[in-house]
């Protein structure tokens, strides 16, 4: 029981923290300013602007090498999508 | 006045634009086909594969790939006990892509197969953008379905024995985060579990054995059940004071199996005049073995889990890659609004630390059992593929 005590005042202590992510996500002033990243939304910024060829090396050292995983961010060089 | 108000329709419009290309949209349509050869350390590998991804509606997107690998030759310790191999996998995969408002919902399904090994893949993912679109997070999950076979017929006439399966799940959490309007971090992680048959088939341990003219015997693998790995991969990109990027990244990576491996990568991206963007690579990779590994155990099933698989050994290896991509039909054509073609090279240098040549090196030729010259090889990887964006 206690450790269900414990693991439900974890999720309310996540709960809270989450919707005061999510509240700050609204009112959070960017402090790069959407026309100043010309430059981010550059394609040369993309973390990876071809992504077969990504696909395929992974593929090559994941069966050549023991590490695999965590090989790329998400999102482009603008923060856009 | 008539400046400042052409100054203020200069800024309205620059806003729009921003406002257009930051609004949480779908990338172009895009078809691409692409063509790859690896060759090193015996082994030809050709790829062949056909991407086209298209807009259903402003918000929905589907993408379909079809990727073939034709594998000719052996590896060397498949090479040091049986005959060269002819292979080819065959991988599908469709993924459908949602945007609504700041957020982008990712669901896909991969199947691969081979004579002796199939595989299916489902997977999901979310992005969010926050914090004003200077940040994007990522969530994603996939669940990986194996079966294992082995082939003891020839590749010509395959007879294949199904020896087990594997379950594998993977969970991603990737963070990118604008820091100034020059430089973009990242943050991503990676932790997934394996669970069922996960060793290599075509793959022996040896140990020594005095009875043996070459004073070893070769034995299957035995690898545990399950296996947990976590990596943890910190990158940069940087924008420099002329019209180019740098980018670096650090990546850790542990397992159960006791693998700790640690990778560096550096990246130097220069475009001319818009037409060419042309990039030079280099990344190191190291790696302690496994802790059920090694290249000669002193008896038969010394240990309960034994392995001698090429990628559970202590080694090294560095690559450096350039690939130049040139774009063309700038005016379009046909349904087309551009198209680029992109060359890609690297040239790879694998050395093991605690894995011996055995195939060309052995009492023969007056080596003892585990005093074969350690194995290292060289391997080269191109790839040619054209872009066309509608």
């Amino acid at each position: 029981m206690p450790s269900l005590r414990r693991s439900l005042q974890w999720a309310g202590a996540a709960l809270i923290v989450g919707a005061g992510l999510m509240s700050s996500a609204c009112t959070i002033q960017p402090w790069v300013k959407p026309y100043e990243r010309d430059r981010l939304a550059d394609p040369i910024m993309a973390w990876d602007r071809d992504a077969i060829s990504s696909a395929y090396l992974d593929h090559i050292r994941e069966s050549r090498e023991g590490s695999r995983g965590a090989s790329g961010s998400a999102g482009g060089g603008c923060g856009c999508n | 006045m008539q400046r400042i108000a052409g100054r203020g329709a200069v800024i309205f419009a620059a806003l729009l634009l921003v406002r257009a290309t930051c609004a949480d949209v779908l990338p172009d349509d895009r078809a691409d086909l692409f063509y790859s050869k690896y060759s090193g350390g015996g082994m030809d590998i050709t790829g062949e594969s056909v991407l086209v991804r298209k807009k259903i509606t402003e918000n929905l997107a589907v993408e379909v790939n079809y990727f073939i690998d034709k594998v000719s030759g052996a590896s060397i310790d498949v090479l040091s006990q049986a005959s060269q191999i002819k292979d080819e996998r065959k991988q599908k995969s469709g993924t459908v892509e949602y945007v609504h408002d700041k957020t982008t919902y990712t669901a896909s399904f991969i199947n691969s197969v081979e004579r002796d090994y199939k595989s299916d893949t489902a997977s999901f993912s979310l992005k969010q953008d926050m914090f004003g679109d200077l940040t994007t997070l990522s969530l994603a999950f996939s669940n990986t379905n194996d079966t294992v076979g082995e082939n003891n017929g020839t590749a010509f006439v395959p007879v294949v024995t199904w020896l087990g399966h594997a379950e594998s799940r993977s969970y991603d959490v990737d963070v990118s985060q604008i820091l100034t309007k020059n430089f973009i971090a990242g943050l991503n992680f990676n932790l997934i579990t394996d669970q069922g048959y996960l060793a290599n088939p075509y793959r022996s341990v040896r140990y020594v054995d005095p009875s043996n003219a070459k004073g070893y015997s070769l034995a299957s693998q035995v690898y545990p059940d399950t296996r947990t790995s976590t990596a943890i991969q910190v990158e940069g990109k940087y924008y420099l004071p002329y019209r180019a990027a740098i980018t670096g990244s650090y990546r850790y990576f542990r397992d159960t199996w006791a693998i700790v491996g640690s990778t560096y990568e550096l990246d130097y991206t220069h475009p001319i005049n818009n037409i060419w963007i042309l990039e030079g690579r280099f990344r190191y990779y190291k790696q302690n073995h496994a802790n059920f590994y090694s290249d000669l155990f002193d008896y038969a099933s010394e240990y309960r889990f034994e392995g001698r698989d090429q990628d559970l050994a202590a080694q090294d290896n560095y690559t450096i890659g350039a690939k130049a991509t040139y774009a063309f039909l700038p005016n379009g054509w046909k349904i087309f609004k551009r198209a680029t073609i992109t060359f890609d090279v690297s040239r790879v240098a694998f050395h093991y630390l605690d894995f011996r040549d055995i195939k060309y090196y052995g009492v023969a030729n007056g080596y003892q059992p585990g005093d074969e010259p350690l194995y290292q090889f060289n391997a080269t990887v191109y790839q040619i593929y054209m872009s066309m964006f509608f």
